[in-house]
């Protein structure tokens, strides 16, 4: 079985200690570090694709990234982990792509390697990985089951098991097709330091658009659907509704509260 | 000409209440509004839809709709819009309707802005504002192409019943051969069950101000008649009081459930990293000095053993 995981690389600092500071003002777009890393969230991704090749017994799991050329080292990490090959797309033209291009361009760099199936990670902090999966599989004119717990691959078919706001289901559908997991999932492995070696070894191929045959003008801004136009402080939160218990009372209006919001 | 149209999610014959909030900020904008209903029984609300400000509401069924899956919906609005020509398409996001706007933009080649907690219209086209970051940085953005595809934040806009009445019309439906190829084989309902704190709902919470750890069970009995998850700050996981996989914030999880309540909370930094992004926070603590109290919706001052069992014995009756 031919896995695909589709993955992002983030920059390394922690998101919730910098703010708007993280956005470049000229661009505004997110100012990357120095250091690239593999998103943590897509660990799970990576890691759920080597669990299903081991349970298949043979097969191949090929890491696609669309990223800035520097960061190849970064995606070693899922090699280092165990996948077998890395297929990033890299081109000075794809900054400032949005969702659809993105689709776009990761569809087209699926379509040459044909995968039976194809994982995204969890939707993570400010990443599209959880709206990507469904761009993609509508491209590649496959089904997708979104925010798998437990993928099963036999006889080409999965049997995925999810949670919704609306309960437990089992999705079923044929190979090939899109899944993206959560992260309660599985527990990705750390890469043993045979693994770092081994992924120094391994092949990391960078194509650009032409070799997608994507014109310039359907990449980056220029191809994008949507537009940002400013970057700004959050709006403060409204004044909390303060109640005081001191006549018993404040249970019935918490569940007066919730039923005027819908929330019960 | 429609020139909008809001997408309705349809859970158990009723409309949620996610979709009549975007749908009645759809006719606050102004213009022509529609709205659609896909499912294999959903003429109840369709019924429930039309006080709620759509000159017109659209009702696709079919069996291949009955499934809480994206892809055929994406066929039904496809068709809808090739049809119709809407300059905008709205959701409440869930689940299900990031899936069906994330397909639905691949395939007609346009634009989506997600996690929008704001929308208006300016010179004819939308502007919407989406929280990024964790929250620390308000974007504004546009879209350079229509249709323009839009996810709401849940329990961003409230519903508004308004004086006129919609007309309903039923839709022709047709699939795409990889549409319907994702079936679910089994469904059961998450009532009564222990769930995981990322994906539940509704999270109660617990912090140091719950007092000892045997009041955790009023906690596990509030959560019970919500559906909800018990989650805890990092104090009650550092005594002991209850497993790693249970803590919320820095270095715990990161939640984002409709509904958040925390219960002897105070509210540090550490802990609202990982919760301030839920829909509605309500607080209850005894300290009316706790940094909760700037962050949450609801606050309640009082004491979690006085509250949270009256609330709960309420919830009970009410849901009987």
């Amino acid at each position: 079985m031919k896995i695909a995981v589709c993955v992002k690389v983030i920059s390394e600092e922690p998101i919730w200690l910098k703010g708007n500071h993280r956005i470049d003002p000229e661009t505004l777009r997110l100012a990357r570090g120095d250091r690239a890393l593999l998103s943590p969230f897509d660990r799970h991704a990576v890691e759920e694709a080597l669990r299903l090749k081991e349970a298949a017994g043979e097969g191949e799991v090929v890491v696609v990234s669309m990223a800035p050329a520097m960061a190849g080292d970064a995606l070693r990490a899922a090699l280092a982990m165990g996948a077998d090959r890395v297929l990033l797309v890299a081109d000075d033209a794809l900054r400032g792509s949005d969702l659809l291009v993105t689709g776009r361009v990761l569809a087209r760099a699926l379509e040459r390697e044909a995968p039976d199936l194809v994982l995204f990670g969890p939707q993570g902090e400010d990443s599209n990985g959880a709206v990507l999966s469904a761009a993609v599989a509508e491209r590649l004119h496959v089904p997708v089951v979104s925010q798998a717990a437990r993928v099963e691959a036999v006889a080409g078919r999965v049997r995925v098991e999810r949670k919704t706001e609306k309960g437990h289901d089992v999705i079923e559908a044929p190979l090939p097709c899109v899944i993206s997991v959560v992260t309660s999932i599985n527990q990705p492995r750390y890469a043993a330091a045979r693994g770092t070696i081994a992924a120094k070894t391994k092949p990391v191929d960078v194509l650009s658009l032409a070799d997608l045959g994507i014109a310039p003008e359907q990449a980056g801004h220029a191809g994008a659907g949507t537009d940002v136009n400013a970057i700004r402080d959050p709006p403060p939160r409204a004044e909390a509704h303060l109640i005081r218990n001191d006549d018993g009372t404040a249970a019935e209006q918490v569940l007066a509260y919730l039923g005027e919001r819908g929330l019960l | 000409m429609t020139e909008t149209l809001v997408y309705v999610e349809d859970d158990g014959g009723e409309p949620t209440a996610d979709s009549l909030g975007v749908l009645s900020k759809a006719v606050d904008l102004g213009g022509e509004v529609g709205a659609v209903l896909c499912g294999s029984a959903v003429a109840g609300s369709a019924a429930r839809l039309r006080e709620f400000g759509a000159a017109r509401v659209y009702v696709a069924e079919h069996p291949a709709l009955s499934d809480q899956v994206p892809q055929p919906r994406v066929d039904v609005l496809a068709r809808l819009h090739g049809e119709r020509g809407f300059e905008s398409l709205l959701f409440a996001t869930s689940t299900l309707t990031a899936d069906i706007a994330a397909g639905l933009a691949a395939r007609l080649e346009t634009g989506l802005n997600w996690d929008l907690v704001e929308l208006e219209r300016r010179d004819g086209a939308l502007v919407g504002t989406r929280l990024a970051l964790d929250d620390s940085v308000s974007v504004e953005v546009a879209w350079k192409r229509k249709p323009q595809l839009a996810l709401i934040r849940p329990g961003t806009f409230e519903p508004q019943r308004r004086a006129d009445e919609a007309t309903v019309e039923n839709v022709e439906v047709s699939f795409e051969d990889w549409s319907t190829q994702a079936v679910v084989v089994e469904h059961r309902d998450v009532q009564g069950e222990e769930q995981s704190i990322e994906d539940a709902v509704v999270i109660v919470a617990g912090g140091r101000g719950i007092g000892r750890p045997e009041n955790l069970a009023l906690l596990d009995e509030l959560a019970a008649v919500l559906d909800g998850a018990v989650a805890a700050t990092m104090p009650l996981v550092d005594m002991g009081w209850c497993p790693q996989s249970m803590q919320v914030g820095q270095t715990g999880k990161r939640v984002r459930p409709k509904l958040y309540i925390a219960c002897g909370v105070a509210g540090a930094i550490q802990h609202k990293v990982g919760m301030d992004r839920s829909g509605t926070i309500v607080a209850i603590n005894t300290d009316p000095n706790a940094p909760i109290f700037r962050f949450c919706d609801l606050g309640v001052i009082g004491d979690v053993c006085d509250v949270v069992p009256g609330l709960t014995e309420l919830i009970r009756r009410q849901r009987a």
